[in-house]
C-alpha cells in the first residue's frame, strides 16, 4: 500500500469505565449544577435511610409489643406527660414514633415507585421497540392502545386496575397482595410514555445503515432490536424513568391517601398522610406535616434530578 | 459463469397518501418506479460500476442485490441462487455470507455503542464462527492498528470509519461486496486512499465489486465495466475504456461533459440541462428526450430497446 495511514489519533489503552465517566461531559455538567448536586445528595440520603430503616428507626412501629399507648400524641421534642419519653418528630395516636413510621413508610413508597417504574419501563420498551421496528398493523394496534390509554388520567387507570385486582383476590390475601397490585396498577398506567419515546427513537435508528448492515448478514429481528437498537434508544428512557419515578411515588401516595393503596399494616407515606390529616384540626399537626414534608422533598428532588438529566442529555440545550 | 445475473429487474414503490386522504381528495394510488427492466451480469473478480444522478435507482438496485429489498418483478441471481425465492435456508445462508456491503455514510453505518472489535466480527459471530484475533488482523489489513479494536466508532475520522466498514465487510470472507457510494461522504484527500485500499484488497482477496457512484472519475478509476442509469433504466453499458473513448448515449455524453477535468481550467463546463424528470409520471418514449440535444420525433413516441453495438449495449434510437 502506498497511501499514508490516516490514523493519527494517539494509541491509548482502553480507558477504565470510571475514568471515562469522570471525564465525560455529563459529569462535568453535573459538577457545575448546584441543583443537580443538592438533589442527588438529598435523594441518596433519603434512599439510604429508607434502606437502612431498621437500623435508624428508634422503634419498630409495626411491632405492637414495643408500642406504648400512653405515648400517644406526644408533640415533637417534648417529653410525654405520662412516660416522660421524648420523640424527635412526636408520636401518633397509637404512640408510634413518627420518625420511625416515616422511615418505614418511605421504604414502601420507594419500593413501590421503583418497582412500578421498572415494570412500566420493561413493558414500554418492549412494546415500543416492537412497534417501531416491525411497523405495520402491529404498530397500529400497540400505538392506538397507547393513545386510548392517554385519554384517561393515569391515576384513574391505576384506580381502575387496582379496583379490578382487589375484586378478584380473595380477602385473606388482599393485604399481602396490595403492594404488588399497586405496582402493577401504577406500572400499567405509565408504560405509554416509554413506549412512545422508544418507538420514536427506534424509527430513527432502524433507518441507519448499521441496522441494514446487520440485516444483510441475516440477523434475526429480535437480535437487531436487542443488540443494535436498544442500546441506542436508552438515553431518553433514562430521563423519562427518573421523572416517572417522581410521578410514580406521587401516584402511590395519592392512591394510598384515597385509601385504595398500601394497607394500614404496611403504611406508605401516602397512608401516613391520610392517617395524619384526621388529626390536623385537633391540633396534632406533626402527624400530618412530617410525612407530607418527606414526600415533598423526595418527589421534588427526584423530579429536579430528572429535569436536569433531560437538559444535560439534550445536545440542543448545551 | 457470471457471479451476479440480473434479469428484467423492476422495483415499484407505493408512494400513495394514506387511504383516508386519497378518499377525500379523490386521488388514485401513486406509484414510483425506481428501477425498470434492468439486465446486467457481473463476472467474478471484476468491478462493475453503476452510475447515475440522484434518483436514478442505483442504490435501489444495490439494495436488491444484497437482499435488503425484494424486487417487484424480475430476478437477481447470485451464484445461481435467487435470494428472494430460494427456500433452502442453507443455500440462502451460504449466499448471504458471500455478499457484503459498504455504505455511504460512515457515521451511520457503525453502531455507536459497540466496540470496533465487535462491529468487525459480527458477520462471523452471528453465524457462530470463531473470531479470536480476527478483528485485529483485519484492522491491520485495512491500514489501522490492532489496538484500535477496543475503541468506539466516535474516536475515528470518516476515512478511518470507512476502513472499519471495509474490515467488517471482509470478515466473513465474502466473494462479492456492493459498495454504495463508498467515498462520497469523505474528503477528496481521503477518497483516493480508500479507493486504493479497495483495489488492493480486491487483488488480495479475489473480490468482486459492484460500485455504485455518481462520480464518474471514481467509477472510471475502479471499474472494468460500467452501466449508466437514467430514471431507473440502464441506458448504456460498456467496458470502462470504451465508455469514455467511444461514448454512445447522449446522456452519458452529457455526464462526461459536466464532469470537471484537469485540462479544462478556464474552460466553461457544460452543465447538464434540465432536471431528472418526475419518476411517478415519466416522460413518454425515451425518458431522456426532454433533455436530449439530438432528440427527434421517434424519441418522444417510442421507448428505445437495448441494442448491442460491438461490446457495448445502448438504449438509444440514434446511437450507432
Amino acid at each position: 500500500m502506498t497511501d499514508l495511514p490516516d490514523h493519527t489519533a494517539p494509541k491509548l489503552a482502553e480507558k477504565s469505565r470510571l475514568r471515562a465517566f469522570l471525564d465525560s461531559d455529563i459529569f462535568f455538567a453535573f459538577k457545575r449544577s448546584p441543583i443537580a448536586v443538592v438533589s442527588t445528595i438529598v435523594v441518596t440520603v433519603l434512599v439510604l435511610s429508607a434502606i437502612f430503616a431498621p437500623l435508624l428507626a428508634t422503634t419498630n412501629p409495626f411491632d405492637s409489643a414495643s408500642l406504648n399507648l400512653m405515648n400517644g400524641f406526644t408533640a415533637p421534642m417534648a417529653p410525654n406527660a405520662f412516660t416522660g419519653e421524648t420523640f424527635l418528630l412526636g408520636t401518633d395516636d397509637q404512640g408510634r414514633d413518627v420518625f420511625s413510621t416515616i422511615l418505614y413508610g418511605m421504604r414502601i413508597s420507594l419500593f413501590v415507585g421503583v418497582a412500578a417504574v421498572l415494570f412500566a419501563m420493561v413493558l414500554g420498551i418492549t412494546l415500543g421497540l416492537i412497534a417501531g421496528y416491525l411497523g405495520g398493523w402491529v404498530e397500529t394496534i400497540i400505538m392506538r392502545i397507547a393513545d386510548v390509554q392517554l385519554t384517561f388520567p393515569s391515576i384513574l387507570v391505576a384506580m381502575l386496575i387496582f379496583g379490578v385486582a382487589k375484586g378478584i383476590t380473595p380477602i385473606e390475601y388482599r393485604d399481602q397482595m396490595a403492594i404488588w397490585v399497586l405496582i402493577i396498577a401504577i406500572g400499567l398506567s405509565d408504560w405509554v410514555q416509554f413506549a412512545r419515546v422508544v418507538r420514536g427513537a427506534t424509527l430513527v435508528e432502524k433507518r441507519k445503515e448499521y441496522v441494514e448492515a446487520a440485516r444483510l448478514i441475516g440477523r434475526k429481528p429480535y437480535a437487531i432490536m436487542l443488540k443494535h437498537i436498544l442500546p441506542n434508544v436508552l438515553s431518553p428512557v433514562l430521563v423519562i424513568a427518573t421523572i416517572s419515578l417522581a410521578l410514580a411515588i406521587i401516584a402511590e401516595a395519592t392512591l394510598s391517601f384515597l385509601g385504595v393503596g398500601a394497607p394500614p399494616t404496611q403504611p406508605s407515606l401516602g397512608t401516613l398522610i391520610r392517617i395524619g390529616q384526621g388529626f390536623l384540626f385537633s391540633g396534632e399537626w406533626w402527624i400530618l406535616l412530617f410525612p407530607a414534608l418527606t414526600l415533598l422533598t423526595l418527589a421534588l428532588s427526584v423530579n429536579l434530578l430528572g429535569d436536569w438529566l433531560r437538559d444535560a442529555l439534550n445536545p440542543r440545550l448545551r | 459463469m457470471a457471479l451476479i445475473s440480473v434479469k428484467k429487474l423492476n422495483r415499484v414503490f407505493d408512494v400513495s397518501k394514506p387511504w383516508l386522504n386519497r378518499v377525500i381528495e379523490r386521488q388514485p394510488k401513486a406509484f414510483l418506479t425506481a428501477v425498470s427492466d434492468v439486465d446486467f451480469e457481473v463476472a467474478p473478480q471484476t468491478t462493475y460500476g453503476l452510475v447515475g444522478e440522484s434518483g436514478s435507482g442505483k442504490s435501489t438496485i444495490g439494495r436488491m442485490l444484497v437482499g435488503l429489498l425484494t424486487p417487484s418483478s424480475g430476478t437477481v441471481e447470485i451464484e445461481g441462487i435467487n435470494l428472494a425465492s430460494e427456500t433452502d435456508a442453507g443455500k440462502v445462508d451460504a449466499v448471504r455470507s458471500d455478499i457484503q456491503m459498504i455504505f455511504q455514510d460512515p457515521f451511520a453505518s457503525l453502531n455507536p455503542r459497540w466496540r470496533v472489535r465487535d462491529i468487525i466480527v459480527e458477520p462471523v459471530v452471528a453465524r457462530g464462527g470463531d473470531a479470536t484475533g480476527l478483528a485485529e488482523k483485519l484492522l491491520e489489513q485495512v491500514g489501522l492498528s490492532a489496538l484500535d479494536a477496543g475503541k468506539f466508532p466516535h474516536e475515528f475520522s470518516g476515512g478511518q470509519r470507512q476502513r472499519i466498514c471495509i474490515a467488517r465487510a471482509l470478515s466473513s470472507e465474502p466473494k462479492l461486496i456492493i459498495c454504495d457510494e463508498p467515498t462520497s461522504a469523505l474528503d477528496v484527500s481521503v477518497q483516493a486512499q480508500v479507493l486504493n485500499l479497495m483495489s488492493d484488497l480486491k487483488d488480495d482477496f479475489g473480490l468482486t465489486y459492484v460500485l455504485i457512484s455518481h462520480d464518474l472519475t471514481v467509477v472510471r478509476h475502479m471499474s472494468d465495466r460500467i452501466g449508466v442509469l437514467y430514471l431507473g433504466r440502464l441506458v448504456e453499458e460498456a467496458d470502462a475504456e470504451d465508455l469514455f473513448a467511444d461514448t454512445k448515449h447522449p446522456y452519458t455524453q452529457m455526464l462526461l461533459e459536466a464532469a470537471p477535468q484537469m485540462d479544462g481550467f478556464g474552460r466553461e463546463a457544460d452543465l447538464p440541462e434540465g432536471e431528472i424528470p418526475d419518476p411517478i409520471n415519466p416522460p413518454s418514449g425515451c425518458a431522456f428526450h426532454p433533455r436530449c440535444p439530438v432528440a427527434t420525433d421517434i424519441c418522444k413516441q417510442e421507448r428505445p430497446a437495448m441494442r448491442h453495438l460491438g461490446k457495448s449495449r445502448v438504449a438509444c434510437h440514434l446511437a450507432e
